[in-house]
This record gives C-alpha cells, sequence and structure tokens, in this order.
C-alpha cells in the first residue's frame, strides 16, 4: 500500500467523526473534510473507512456506501424539505449493468399468460393515452437502517438516507393492464427494469406486486419526479410507484410488466425481501408468496426521523425547537409525541401541512429554554390504525424495517 | 493531494485491471482506491467478489462478522447470486475475509 494511501485514509477516518478532533488536522484535511459525512456511531467501524460525500452523474453529493452497484444514502441535512429533491434523492442498485435509456426508443411490454392482448408502449404513449395522476408518496428502501441493527447483520449498511419523498407523475397500472386485458386466473403483476447483472448466472432483479395492489388506484407507472423527468440513477424514464410499500416494488428502468397466473419464483421474491411470518405488525398481505415461516415484507412501518437541530449542541437561554418528520405505510400519520425522559411522558408535537396520506409529514415542538446539561429526546410517531413506534428496533435476519423510536442527545451549553 | 491521489488510483487500477476486467459492470475511477488488507487470499478475493460488486462491500460489513457469518456470506454469493466460485476458492475467500474483516 503506497504511504499516501495510508495517509489519505487514516485522515478520512479522522475527518469522519462529527468534530475534528485538534486544531493542526484542520487544514490537512480541508481538502477531504468536504468529502467525509458525518456518520451514526451505531454503524459497524467499516462503514467509516469507505462511506464519502461523492455526486454520481447528475446528483448532488450523497453518502456513497458502495460504488459497484451504486448505493448512496442522502445526508440527514437533505430531510430539512418535506419534499425531497431530484438531486439529493438516494440511489439504490442490487446489479451493477445499468444502461442509460434512450426515452425515444425505450418500450415497456406489457404481456403474460395472464394478458389476452398484449401490447407494448413508449414514452409518448404513457405520457398522452393515460389519463396522468399525482401523488406524493414515499420511496424508503426496506433495509433503511440497517447499520443501525443491534446486533449488525450482512447488507448495505444504510444509516438514515435511504429514502426520499417525491411528488410523482404518472399513469395508473390499472388503465395500463386493463389494455393488455387480464384474464380472471391473473395473481401477480411482475416487473423488470432495464438494469442487468454483472454475470448471467446472477437472477435478473425481477419483482411481483399481489394483483390488488397492481390495481390500486395510487399503483402507478411515473415518468415525472417533482415536475421533472426521473434522474437516471432513479430509475429514467419511468419506473412503478408503490405507495406504502417497501423500495423493493418500486422497480427503475421499467421495461416488462407480466401478468403472471402463478407466483413469481426467483431469488428476488423467495429469498430476499422477507421477514419472518407474524413478526411485524404488518396488514397487508401478498398471500400468493407466503411461507408458514416467512412472508415478503409489505408496508412500511410507522417512523419518524428528528431532522432539526443537526448540532449535538444547543444553547442555553434560547429557545429549543425540535423538527422532524414523521411516515407510514399510507394510513396516515395521526400524531408525533416526544418525551425528555427516556419515554416515561409525552407531549404531542404540531403537526405540520397533510401532503398525502403516503408522504413525509412535517412536525415541530418547541421545549422552551432548557437549562444546561444534557437532553435527551425521543420522538414517537403514531398511525391512523393505531400503529406506533417500538422503543427498540425488532431483530429480523436482513435488518428490514428498523423503526425504533427516533433519539436526539443534545448538550446544553 | 489531487496529485496523490491520481497517482494512488492509477497504482491501484493497474493491480485491480487484471482482475476486474471481465465484469460487465462499468469501474468507476474511484473504485480502485479501495485497498483491502495484505494476506493469503487477497488476491481470490478481488478476482472473485470485485468481478460483480466493489470491495466496500466487504469492509462496510465489518467487522462484525464471524467465520461461520462469512463462510454463509460467500454461500449465498455462490448459491444466491449464482457467484461462479470453486469450492477451493470459497473456501480461500471465506478464510481471508474471517481473518481480515471478522469480528
Amino acid at each position: 500500500m503506497p504511504k499516501s494511501e495510508i495517509d489519505r485514509r487514516e485522515m478520512l477516518r479522522l475527518a469522519a467523526g462529527t468534530a475534528l478532533a485538534a486544531p493542526w488536522l484542520a487544514s490537512a484535511t480541508s481538502a477531504l473534510a468536504a468529502q467525509a459525512p458525518s456518520l451514526d456511531p451505531r454503524l459497524p467501524s467499516g462503514v467509516a473507512t469507505e462511506a464519502l460525500l461523492e455526486a454520481l452523474p447528475g446528483k448532488a453529493p450523497l453518502i456513497k456506501l458502495a460504488y459497484r452497484a451504486p448505493n448512496y444514502e442522502s445526508p440527514l441535512s437533505v430531510f430539512k424539505d418535506t419534499i425531497t429533491p431530484n438531486d439529493s434523492f438516494f440511489v439504490r442498485y442490487h446489479l451493477s449493468d445499468i444502461p442509460n435509456v434512450n426515452a425515444a426508443t425505450w418500450r415497456i411490454s406489457i404481456g403474460g399468460e395472464g394478458a389476452t392482448t398484449p401490447l407494448d408502449i413508449g414514452f409518448d404513449d404513457l405520457r398522452k393515452n393515460f389519463e396522468p395522476v399525482e401523488l406524493v408518496a414515499v420511496c424508503q428502501c426496506s433495509g433503511n437502517r440497517r447499520g443501525l441493527a443491534n446486533p449488525h447483520v450482512p447488507g448495505v449498511q444504510w444509516g438514515v438516507g435511504a429514502m426520499g419523498n417525491a411528488r410523482w407523475k404518472g399513469a395508473r397500472l390499472k388503465d395500463i393492464l386493463a389494455k393488455a386485458g387480464l384474464k380472471e386466473e391473473t395473481i401477480e403483476i411482475a416487473f423488470d427494469g432495464a438494469d442487468g447483472p454483472a454475470v448471467d448466472a446472477t437472477p435478473d432483479f425481477v419483482k411481483s406486486l399481489p394483483l390488488w395492489k397492481a390495481l390500486d388506484s395510487d399503483t402507478i407507472v411515473a415518468y415525472e419526479m417533482n415536475g421533472e423527468p426521473l434522474p437516471h440513477f432513479n430509475g429514467f424514464p419511468a419506473r412503478l410507484i408503490a405507495p406504502g410499500w417497501t423500495a423493493t416494488y418500486w422497480m427503475k428502468h421499467l421495461t416488462r410488466i407480466e401478468a403472471r397466473t402463478k407466483p413469481l419464483d426467483n431469488f428476488w421474491m423467495k429469498s430476499a425481501y422477507r421477514v419472518p411470518a407474524r413478526l411485524f405488525p404488518s396488514t397487508q398481505r401478498f398471500v400468493s408468496q407466503e411461507s408458514p415461516a416467512n412472508t415478503p415484507i409489505t408496508e412500511i412501518m410507522v417512523n419518524s426521523l428528528i431532522t432539526s437541530p443537526l448540532s449535538a449542541e444547543a444553547k442555553s437561554g434560547e429557545t429549543l425547537t425540535i423538527n422532524g418528520i414523521a411516515w407510514d405505510g399510507g394510513f396516515g400519520i395521526s400524531s408525533v409525541e416526544i418525551s425528555q425522559d427516556g419515554g416515561k411522558s409525552w407531549t404531542s408535537a404540531e403537526l405540520g401541512p397533510d401532503l398525502g396520506r403516503y408522504s413525509f409529514r412535517d412536525w415541530q415542538i418547541s421545549l422552551g429554554r432548557p437549562p444546561r446539561g444534557k437532553v435527551d429526546i425521543l420522538a414517537k410517531a403514531s398511525n391512523a390504525i393505531g400503529q406506533s413506534q417500538p422503543m427498540t428496533a425488532i431483530p429480523n435476519p436482513a435488518g428490514y424495517h428498523h423503526n425504533a423510536v427516533a433519539r436526539l442527545a443534545l448538550t446544553v451549553v | 493531494m489531487r496529485v496523490a491521489r491520481k497517482f494512488t488510483a492509477v497504482l491501484a487500477f493497474l493491480l485491480a485491471a487484471g482482475s476486474i476486467l471481465h465484469g460487465t459492470g462499468s469501474l468507476r475511477a474511484d473504485e480502485t482506491e479501495i485497498v483491502l488488507k495484505e494476506w493469503s487470499g487477497r488476491d481470490a478475493v478481488i478476482n472473485n467478489c470485485g468481478a460483480c460488486h466493489s470491495l466496500d462491500y466487504i469492509k462496510m460489513n465489518s467487522p462484525f462478522l464471524d467465520k461461520t457469518g462469512w463462510e454463509g456470506e460467500v454461500t449465498k454469493m455462490i448459491k444466491g447470486y449464482g457467484a461462479p466460485i470453486d469450492d477451493a476458492n470459497a473456501k480461500q475467500i471465506a478464510a481471508y475475509l474471517a481473518a481480515n474483516y471478522g469480528k
């Protein structure tokens, strides 16, 4: 290993902390400090040696966890906005062969055993021949916060930023499927995208939805994100939006929609993205893919995040205001409560504007002027069907659904 | 700093190029800066694991897996993801990962 490489790595490790340890480091690391993200101390220590703030083409600097396949999460500061800007939206791929898609020649084929009249459509068809619908929805990786799991489990070691909230515009999937004429025997709709594996033996990333979710009026094929074309790394020219459900179903660079009369049997359905049966309070089922031991992951669990203050220090004599966001699997956030005594007593925060039941919901609370010392703040969201966040995340083999109450340890100085 | 980075990138690329070229995924320039610990089996890791994914996946997932845990990961890559790795290489890779990136 060249010496310069050792130095760079070592400095990066040092710079990855929330503050520089010594003034003399400031000049030596100035170039690197801009690249070193602030990382949660609960992440595996190996993350700090590799994580960098780096911009993919067409994107703002994000926290790079893996180059190939690209896995980049949004820094915490991004979530001060209820709507996540396109260039700051997280990037997550399983497979590394990601072609640049030309919208002029791109087609989606719609067929399968369950379709009576297979067809294919292009970008203009999608925009002009189907009624456009818009909705705001959270796209959250099933494994968001996996890196905070205790004990750690293998996989991409995400912090809190493998999620984003956008206004999606597209065509209803059910309108597209209507043109293909579904047979009564259809039980699942499967989706494939343009991205593929590095070696042929790796199973292509193909996912299916139960028919009922595919026919939901809110399930759309989106060609706009926050009023603009989708960024390449977020699925240009069109991706599936399965609002309320985790991002594993939100197929990017959509190329094929298949009406199936038999359950999709592949690695991505049968082995990956499954949770132990009855472990989580999920209410939405994917019956054709269930086994006695485990089930496919379905809707997002109710969750919250403290987005401000970003600093671990607050000044005494100043009013302390806490801001955050809350979201769930599409039932809608009913309340967010704050505790300063480890969860013994809770006070309601004020909810911000309602952008729809699939969206982030802003919240805010003033804690007055706390005295000098340590303040441990907990935030807990509840949804319209009475679910709320557990005090600690529920362990499971793949580290999915991490939705423990949000926590901020502040020192008032 | 820029010059130093370029220099190490070129060096690392020369080390890695021969082994990663058969992957069809695009090789990003900065990926070549990832350095794995010198230890028996390192080449097998670079040649096999690096064919499909960048090696930061390994470092990111450390140090919390024991030997059984790393063996499980190698098995998952072969059985689940279809990685064409023979038994001898699989054993060598798991041993390397457990010794250098295990708990």
